[in-house]
């Protein structure tokens, strides 16, 4: 029984403990897309990234915020990486080509109304 | 669903960019139920028309600023149209009106489903919102599940009259019941739990088909219902039903909520019901269901601080319910002009429950919550039915420590906790001098792991210790897992052990409506000299979605297989006894289900079910198959609802029916003219509710209204202080059409 309340606390601890100690780094910073296409592949490609804990993009206000280990990932890798993706963010610009590749949807520099 | 189809779709969610300057916010409604709500489909453009976006299913809109107007249009078909003047700023939230006058044009609407089965969750759960709860009016949760076909019900004995549920082929006990994750109808409310919660009281119902969540315990089996109740934050601040039905039953549910500070809420729900009418249509001189007299008080108080990332709830509630059954009164006198005995029955229950909850959320790390739980009740049951007696009292505590966090990132998450639970039992069964005490501790701690690949593939796996005074120390593993195959077709996988202590009495209280003698076949066990029960449930689901004429539908498999390792085998096969023993060979409750749901058009929802379960048992009389749980059963439902007029105005129309396949029966020479076996037979049950406003609804509806019956309930009726009395050999309606009116009223 008492192993049980020991291993919780070790559990709880170490992952608290690994804030603390702050590995971890919060940032926040603007991606350019449209729509819940655009938050799917941003999310899932930024949590892909290793080091990425934590991703969450906003439709509206076009900003992500990103907690990740700065140990394993550096913050200018993790523009980059995005805008490999084909969405520019503040620091990176995506290039043509893999902005071509997005679908009509995504394409957030044109001009038109729907 | 073609790449195509998806694109032109999401267009419509989009809008485009050309400068870094845009313009964005929210767009709500007030809904029927007085909730501010988003508006999905708004169109927002700037007067001279230079840019434009419509809102998405969150109500948010966002375009570009135009450097040519400054006035922003919203409108929506019945809502009136709004022009605004925006000067510098960035974000601007909207108040969508609904338009009286606009009576011609026709609003586009898409129903929500009542029922609702996910593609994404890796278990298998339904969710059931109130408004299916709403579906079948009368009354508390036993009575909710006529509309569902995951859940099956029928009648306990002729005595009570109460409602039992089935999963999976197997008897309530093997369903973790909880209310809001708290274990709750457990023990000695096993049979009548069900039954203490109002209907009006849920905000929606979850159920998990097959083995459960290790968080909640060691105890599901063949699966699990979570209750959740209304919230005072979300709840209408006044709420009124009224039901009465033309078997004499009358019922009245009221709720206050008020918001005491931005903080905090709190609400009061009364719950008040008679039966005073004596009820016999099949003149055996019993009553057909039982007259009775009860109160529900609850109160409970939230508190949420989102910038602290904290929330809380405590709960207090009060009940009280007493029965009187059996043969009425006024009975005749016998043929020598003696006064007869009277076999008549009480049920007398008094109920406090307590619980209290706090969860945190770090505000700066979202993914680690924190999670702490507790609650304490006693359920004390008085009791007698003719000369035999049955009291209980429970105590019981239980609480959770719960911690939330991820592993390396929110692909992989897990739960770690602890849980502590306490149960005192004290029963007396048949004679004063024949009483059973027991103590239950249990200390467990659990771990669970979910993956998700963000793309076809999850699975949550769970294992956890626990250490019980009398179950022992013993290590429950369980495994859930999903994959989709295609787009709309999810194939998914669960296993687990499951135990749990018997508690023979409580969980059969129709052996005390019969004469049959208690015998039990004691092996130095430590529940009334038995073992404990261990089940292994493993299961495959799969579900394809598919587009018919532009309507959505789905068809579900499911085959779940219970095999039992241990079990306490209730025995009636022999009549005028009861025997209670621990399993000596196999068991097991096979279930298959082939379920279609279609929306045959805008109006009309479509749902229908086969099912087919194999549920066998070595009994000392042989391996067969469990009485009165039929092999084959089919399940059609219809559900009609009208497009919204003013002020919320709308019909809704629901028809179930039923057909309820032939069933084992156990021997009793009563019965003997049946062969073994009861006929198969139908049930229709159907609601008519009309919403006059937002504010306002009355509904009239009726159960069984085929008014099938079985003929001879009570067997042995004649001497009902005899050992060949029996009102447990139940296997279809004991009465007939029960109509019932009622009216619904909020503010």
């Amino acid at each position: 029984m008492k192993y049980i309340i020991i291993l919780f606390f070790l559990v709880a601890n170490y992952s608290f403990g690994q804030e603390i100690t702050s590995k971890s780094a919060k940032t926040s910073f603007s991606v350019s897309g449209v729509c819940e296409m655009c938050k799917d592949r941003i999310e899932k490609g930024a949590l892909k990234l290793k080091g990425v804990k934590y991703v969450n993009w906003n439709i509206i206000s076009n900003k992500v915020s990103i907690i990740y280990n700065s140990k394993k990932i550096k913050l200018d890798n993790i523009h980059k990486e995005i805008a490999l993706l084909g969405h520019s963010t503040d620091l990176q610009k995506a290039t043509e080509d893999t902005y071509n590749n997005l679908p009509d949807c995504c394409q957030y520099k044109t001009e038109s109304i729907h | 669903m073609n790449k195509g189809l998806i694109f032109l779709f999401l267009s419509f969610f989009t809008f485009n960019i050309f400068s870094q300057e845009l313009i964005s916010g929210n767009v709500t409604y007030i809904n029927e139920l007085n909730i501010e709500s988003p508006l999905e489909g708004v169109s927002v453009y700037w007067e001279d028309l230079s840019f434009g976006a419509t809102t998405n299913s969150d109500g948010d809109y966002s375009l570009p600023s135009s450097t040519t107007s400054n006035k922003l249009i919203f409108k929506f078909i019945g809502f009136k149209e709004d022009l605004v003047e925006i000067s510098s700023i960035k974000l601007y939230n909207h108040l969508m009106v609904i338009d009286n006058n606009q009576l011609d044009e026709v609003v586009v609407n898409k129903r929500k489903k009542t029922i609702q089965k996910s593609y994404f969750k890796t278990q298998n759960i339904i969710n059931v919102s109130s408004d299916e709860l709403l579906k079948a009016a009368c009354c508390n949760i036993s009575e909710s599940f006529e509309t569902n076909p995951s859940i099956d019900v029928s009648f306990s004995d002729a005595i009570t009259g109460v409602k039992q549920v089935k999963m999976l082929g197997l008897e309530s006990p093997y369903i973790l019941i909880t209310e809001e994750n708290i274990p709750m109808v457990r023990g000695a409310s096993q049979v009548f739990g069900l039954s203490f919660i109002p209907g009006t009281w849920v905000e929606s119902m979850q159920i998990t088909k097959g083995t459960g969540s290790v968080v909640n315990g060691f105890e599901s089996i063949s699966g699990q219902i979570n209750v959740e109740l209304k919230k005072p934050l979300t709840d209408s601040p006044v709420f009124v039903n009224l039901f009465s039905s033309n078997m004499g039953r009358n019922e009245i549910n009221i709720h206050f909520n008020k918001k005491i500070s931005q903080k905090l809420s709190s609400g009061f729900f009364l719950h008040a019901n008679d039966n005073s009418k004596s009820h016999d249509e099949n003149y055996d001189g019993f009553l057909d269901s039982p007259k009775s007299l009860g109160y529900n008080l609850f109160n409970r108080w939230q508190y949420i601080d989102p910038e602290k990332g904290l929330v809380s709830f405590l709960g207090l509630r009060l009940m009280k319910d007493d029965k009187t059954m059996g043969q009425y009164n006024d009975t005749m006198l016998n043929s020598s002009g003696d006064i007869p005995a009277i076999w008549n029955s009480e049920i007398n229950t008094n109920r406090f429950d307590s619980n209290f909850k706090l969860g945190y959320v770090n505000p700066n790390i979202p993914y680690q919550t924190i999670g702490f739980q507790m609650a304490y009740s006693n359920h004390d049951q008085i009791s007698f039915f003719g000369n035999r007696n049955y009291n209980i009292n429970q105590d019981s505590f239980y609480s959770s420590l719960l911690y939330n966090s991820i592993i390396t990132n929110t692909m992989n998450k897990f739960k770690v906790g602890l849980n502590y639970s306490f149960d005192r039992f004290e029963e007396l069964v048949d004679t004063q001098n024949n009483q059973y005490l027991r103590n239950d501790r249990s200390f467990g701690g659990f771990f669970e792991y979910s993956y998700d690949n963000l793309d076809k593939l999850s699975l949550v796996a769970g294992i956890r210790y626990d250490v019980h005074n009398n179950l022992g120390s013993f290590i429950t593993p369980r495994l859930h897992l999903r994959y989709m195959l295609l787009e709309k077709s999810v194939l998914r996988f669960s296993a687990g052990f499951g135990r749990k202590a018997s508690n023979i009495f409580s969980e059969n209280q129709n052996i005390f409506s019969t004469g049959r003698k208690i015998n039990i076949n004691k092996n130095n066990g430590k529940f009334y000299g038995l073992n404990p029960e261990k089940a292994f449930n493993y299961g495959v689901s799969f579900r394809q979605g598919f587009s018919l004429n532009n309507k959505e539908g789905d068809i579900t498999i499911d085959y779940y297989v219970t095999d039992f390792e241990n079990q306490v085998v209730v025995d009636i096969e022999k009549q005028g006894e009861v025997h209670f023993y621990n399993l000596d060979g196999k068991s097991f409750a096979r279930s298959f289900q082939i379920e279609l749901d279609y929306e045959i058009s805008t109006n009309i929802n479509f749902k229908s079910a086969y099912k087919n379960y194999d549920v066998k048992r070595q009994f000392n009389s042989g391996f067969k198959q469990n009485p009165l749980t039929p092999k084959n059963r089919f399940f059609l439902n219809l559900d009609f609802s009208s497009t919204i007029g003013e002020n919320g105005s709308r019909w809704k129309y629901d028809f179930t029916y039923n057909w309820i396949g032939e069933q084992r029966l156990p021997f009793h020479s009563a019965l003997s003219s049946m062969n073994g076996y009861s006929k198969s037979y139908n049930l229709f049950n159907s609601q008519l509710t009309r919403v006059f406003s937002n504010k306002i609804e009355a509904y009239v509806g009726g159960e069984n209204i085929g008014s099938y019956t079985q003929k001879n309930p009570i067997l042995g009726a004649n001497d009902p202080f005899g050992n060949d009395f029996d009102s447990s050999i139940i296997y279809a309606p004991i009465s007939g059409s029960m109509f019932y009116l009622g009216l619904r009223f909020k503010l």
